[in-house]
């Protein structure tokens, strides 16, 4: 009896918990894990060329491969040829050794029904590139299924032919100036969002109610409103004829010619991602502010505190916790922004997701943008976990 | 005692410490918290403010504090008005009703905080932080937080908080109304030894009559905003000025009558509903035909008096017995009045009462009190408060 009903209590619980177990695993944890394999997982090209990559297995040069390896290739090639997947292994071999993409389809065109005993010959015939050692080391380097390449790349690292890891050429380093630029972009919008979201939220909590609801109400309605809407309106604000300059210009603060670049550039983004992200340094610190009885500051002056110093010592204190949820808060969100440094960005404004988004989109490159992603979001737990050492997550108060 | 010159003695030899002149506050300038106060409190004195909660007395701190200005009226210290002066220039000491103690802060410097804000420095700091936590006993509790000490050991803080810096002006505000019966008793002898042992004015505010009785010199009865009555507590227990003061402070009988005859200007007969004729004592002047409250303890009421022991004599029916321990608490209907209150002591032979029982009851005409419906408000001094104590306890 009582144990029937000890399992009936404890089941009780975790079958509420169930569904939202659930949604944690099929919409985080599994995409999560998908993400974790894409970045170091790649098995393209190894599946499209077994035999070959078995062969090249104990090929290391500096002769070309035997005549067997490029008899097997070419059969390979003839049979992806005819599964129209070749292209995709001629762009995964490219990004190992470039200008090689049109050695692929080339060779497709020209190899298939071709009998002959030395196929080593026809090939470089086809394209000199086969004689190339760099072409079979790429094909050999691609093929190999988990590989540190992405990570490497989203660092600005390469592997070069004798194993060993240094930097890409200064042309070619973009990805770590970017971390660079969101984590100050974050850093920036962060503070901007304190500095101009505090008072705010003390305004709030010590203003009397009706006043204080319609303060609450022009924070939350912003931030009930479609971000794309809010990131467009900003270019209709901030743009060289837009309403901002046309009203310093008119104020005579700014002359005509030298109206001020608000937008397309990285002040565009802080103004525009400093907007979007107020609300979430305003909610939880107001939410703080105004648990903190009047007590503490009556009790601070009747001790011989003025006001500065009853506010220094006493209440910005017991105000950190919701400072410091919201301030994780918007630094997290920053990081990850995408939208508002598309529009309203230019290419100076752009942040690290928006080069996420265009692996993705544009440039067919999951593995990278996932390994891009995992190093982003790795050093999103580093934070999360300085900070809970510093501050305490369980001292966090979000609303 | 002042190290401060914020608050200069203008008066030399005078020992008013504070006054309340015509006080009043009003927060929304319609209905006052605050009426006509007129308050004397001298140095080194125990004053408590008692009343319900919402009569006003509350306020009245927060005015002496300055967390709230006043309508009308001064408040002065020592004769000068300090209406202009700001709370954390005051001088005076708070203990709030949570405590108020800030929770990130350690005890130690809690304590340290108002010295550090008055620029002592830090051995010196350290010094007065021990000697205040050794007056309340919690020596070594330096470096704990608040919210690793019980509700007592918090409010001991508070109290050591309020005094380390030696303002001459202690206020506490119900500072014990968090805590059980048994701490708040020891509380309370706490703090009047603290009273005691240091030269401080204490202004107390409770709605707590036997808190009130054990720690003051003197009581302020509040009700509505007015001063019903200041005076110690064995006269305002003993000489209830009006009816409200008599049934706040202790239980009290009232029964409702006109005044038929005055005899000597000391008893008055009155008469009660249902032709039951009552002599109580004239507290205030009456004449025939006035309306009057009479009121009797039910400590002072004999059950079966002898015969011609009292001049009120009447017959009760009881209608319940409850067991108190220490004494026996009947409930009687007489003179036409239900929920009359007779205590007897519990000892042998108090009589074996039964519910249900008929008994007569009595009392002297000097233990009970007739009072006018709006008799003046009533405020004692200190010389008349050292004549009653001879009076009631010598």
């Amino acid at each position: 009896m009582t144990a029937q009903y000890d399992i009936k209590s404890r089941i009780g619980p975790i079958g509420l918990a169930l569904p939202l177990v659930a949604f944690i695993v099929i919409t985080f944890l599994i995409p999560l894990a998908n993400m974790i394999k894409e970045s170091v997982y790649d098995a393209d090209v190894a599946d499209a060329l077994p035999r070959t990559l078995r062969l090249l297995n104990d090929w290391v040069g500096p002769d070309l491969p035997s005549d067997e390896v490029f008899r097997t290739i070419a059969e390979e090639i003839v049979v992806l040829q005819e599964n129209r997947t070749i292209g995709k292994i001629g762009i995964r071999v490219n990004r190992v050794v470039s200008g090689t993409r049109s050695v692929w389809g080339k060779t497709a065109r020209r190899v298939d029904g071709v009998e002959t005993d030395d196929m080593r010959t026809t090939m470089v015939g086809i394209d000199d590139r086969w004689s190339d050692l760099a072409l079979w080391q790429g094909i050999k380097k691609a093929g190999q299924r988990y590989s540190a390449k992405h990570y490497l790349h989203a660092v600005d690292l390469t592997r070069g032919d004798d194993g060993s890891i240094r930097r890409v050429d200064t042309e070619q380093r973009v990805y770590n100036t970017l971390y660079l630029r969101t984590f100050w972009v974050a850093l920036l919008v962060t503070l901007l969002c304190l500095v101009i979201g505090y008072p705010i939220a003390y305004a709030i909590a010590h203003t009397p109610p009706t006043l204080s609801k319609i303060l609450l109400f022009c924070v939350l309605v912003p931030f009930w409103t479609s971000l794309l809407a809010r990131a467009t309106s900003w270019l209709v604000l901030l743009q060289s004829q837009g309403v901002v300059n046309d009203v310093l210009v008119w104020l005579g603060i700014v002359p005509d010619d030298g109206r001020l670049s608000l937008i397309r550039n990285m002040t565009g983004t802080l103004i525009a991602m400093t907007q979007n992200l107020l609300p979430f340094v305003i909610l939880p610190t107001y939410a703080v502010l105004s648990s903190i009885p009047p007590t503490y500051m009556r009790a601070a002056a009747s001790l011989g505190a003025n006001p500065f110093q009853a506010f220094v010592r006493v209440y910005w204190p017991q105000s950190l916790p919701g400072i410091a949820s919201g301030c994780l808060l918007v630094f997290i969100l920053s990081i990850g922004f995408y939208i508002t440094p598309a529009i309203v960005g230019g290419t100076k404004g752009q942040l690290i997701s928006n080069m996420i988004a265009y692996h993705i989109n544009d440039a067919n490159n999951w593995g990278l943008a996932a390994a891009i992603s995992v190093i982003v979001l790795m050093s999103v737990l580093i934070l999360y976990v300085v900070f809970d050492r510093w501050v305490g997550v369980d001292k966090l108060k979000l609303s | 005692m002042y190290t401060d010159e914020e608050v200069q003695i203008t008066e030399p030899g005078s020992n008013t410490h504070i006054e309340f002149e015509h006080v009043y506050k009003s927060y929304d300038n319609e209905t006052h918290v605050v009426r006509d106060l007129n308050l004397e409190i001298e140095e080194n004195e125990f004053l408590t403010l008692l009343g319900p909660s919402g009569s006003g007395k509350t306020t009245c701190l927060m005015l002496l504090a300055g967390f709230e200005p006043i309508s009308s009226g001064s408040i002065k210290i020592f004769g000068q008005p300090i209406q202009d002066i700001l709370p954390h220039k005051r001088n005076i000491g708070m203990v709030f009703q949570n405590y108020a103690l800030f929770p990130h802060m350690s005890v130690g410097k809690n304590l340290e905080f108002p010295l550090e804000v008055r620029g002592v420095n830090k051995s010196e700091r350290e010094q007065q932080v021990q000697r205040a936590l050794e007056l309340v006993q919690l020596g070594g509790f330096e470096d704990r937080k608040p919210s690793q000490l019980s509700g007592g050991q918090q409010q001991r803080v508070a109290i050591a908080r309020a005094l380390v810096y030696e303002p001459s002006i202690v206020l506490m505000d119900e500072p014990l109304g968090a805590l059980d019966r048994r701490l708040r008793e020891e509380m309370q002898y706490e703090i009047r030894r603290l009273h005691q042992q240091l030269a401080v004015t204490m202004i107390y505010v409770t709605h707590d009559q036997q808190e009130a009785m054990v720690l003051s010199d003197r009581v302020a009865v509040f009700q509505d905003g007015v001063v019903q009555q200041i005076a110690s507590p064995e006269t305002l227990y003993e000489e209830p000025a009006r009816v409200f003061v008599s049934s706040f402070i202790g239980d009290n009988n009232v029964l409702y009558g006109v005044v038929k005859e005055i005899q000597d200007n000391e008893i008055c007969h009155v008469d009660l509903d249902g032709d039951n004729r009552v002599q109580a004592l004239a507290v205030t002047h009456h004449n025939p035909g006035d309306e009057v409250w009479v009121t009797i303890r039910p400590e002072r009421i004999s059950i079966r008096p002898e015969k011609d022991m009292y001049t009120n004599n009447f017959p009760a029916k009881v209608k319940d017995v409850v067991f108190m321990g220490d004494h026996l608490r009947l409930n009687v209907t007489t003179c036409g009045v239900r929920d009359f209150v007779v205590k007897i002591p519990n000892i042998v032979g108090h009589g074996g009462v039964l519910p249900g029982d008929e008994i007569r009851i009595g009392w002297a005409a000097l233990d009970c009190r007739a009072i006018a419906r709006e008799p003046e408000v009533v405020i004692q001094n200190k010389k008349e408060i050292q004549q009653n104590e001879k009076k009631y306890i010598g």
